[in-house]
């Protein structure tokens, strides 16, 4: 399945861009990660502390065990920071 | 019932004219950009632009049902911002003080650490640090 994958804060930086689409057949967000991870050295340091990451699917916040059937978009970032 | 998302300062005065019109208790909430060290010059605050409204809108809903709001607005700055601006504000409305006060404590506690925003220090030299997130803030959501 094709999926957009945006990154912020310091994922963002240690990946070097916002977003990109990639190609996967991931059945979960672990399952992404490991396939983002492998992919070369900026994505392996963004993704080498898990305890470090949060994620939305499709714009909802979900744990890394979240099912990715049917999803088009998923977002990797820190823990958050508002208000 | 409205949350926004946006780079301008907002005007509390002007927020809150018709706000609420009819509730016994309106409670309000200003979150002002604080430099606790003396070397900090701005806040640069990056969200996830869609999620974040949604997000909000959510969180606002969710404090309605909960506290029998009349009324709520959540209003958050992103970009770069300097010591001493405001960075968001939440008003809430209703029939008493205490359900006003509440949804107000909830609604700061879910966007602190369930509303997608990062904040970045940059120092006086122009370094730039990620804040990282309080555990503290984590549990004060938990109590909710």
């Amino acid at each position: 399945m094709t999926l957009d994958v945006l990154y912020f804060a310091w994922l963002r930086e240690r990946i070097g861009q916002p977003r990109e689409r990639i190609e996967t057949d991931a059945a979960t967000v672990r399952d992404l990660i490991a396939d983002l991870a492998a992919r070369d050295d900026w994505h392996a340091a963004a993704f080498a502390d898990l305890a470090a990451v949060r994620c939305a699917v499709d714009q909802q916040l979900a744990d890394l065990d979240a099912p990715l059937a049917g999803a088009r978009e998923v977002a990797f970032f820190p823990p958050m920071t508002g208000g | 019932m409205s949350a926004r998302v946006q780079t301008a300062p907002f005007d509390l005065a002007a927020e809150l004219a018709g706000f609420g019109a009819g509730a016994g208790a309106i409670v309000t909430f200003t979150g002002v950009v604080r430099d606790d060290t003396g070397a900090m010059a701005a806040l640069e605050i990056e969200h996830y632009p869609g999620m974040t409204e949604r997000a909000l809108s959510d969180y606002g809903s969710e404090a309605a049902i909960r506290f029998a709001l009349t009324d709520w607005r959540i209003v958050h700055r992103h970009g770069r911002l300097a010591v001493g601006e405001p960075i968001m504000m939440v008003a809430t409305a209703a029939r008493h003080r205490h359900a006003a006060f509440q949804a107000a404590d909830y609604l700061m506690d879910w966007l602190k650490s369930r509303a997608p925003f990062w904040k970045r220090e940059i120092g006086h030299d122009g370094a730039a640090a990620w804040v990282d997130a309080k555990a503290s803030d984590e549990d004060a959501l938990a109590r909710w």
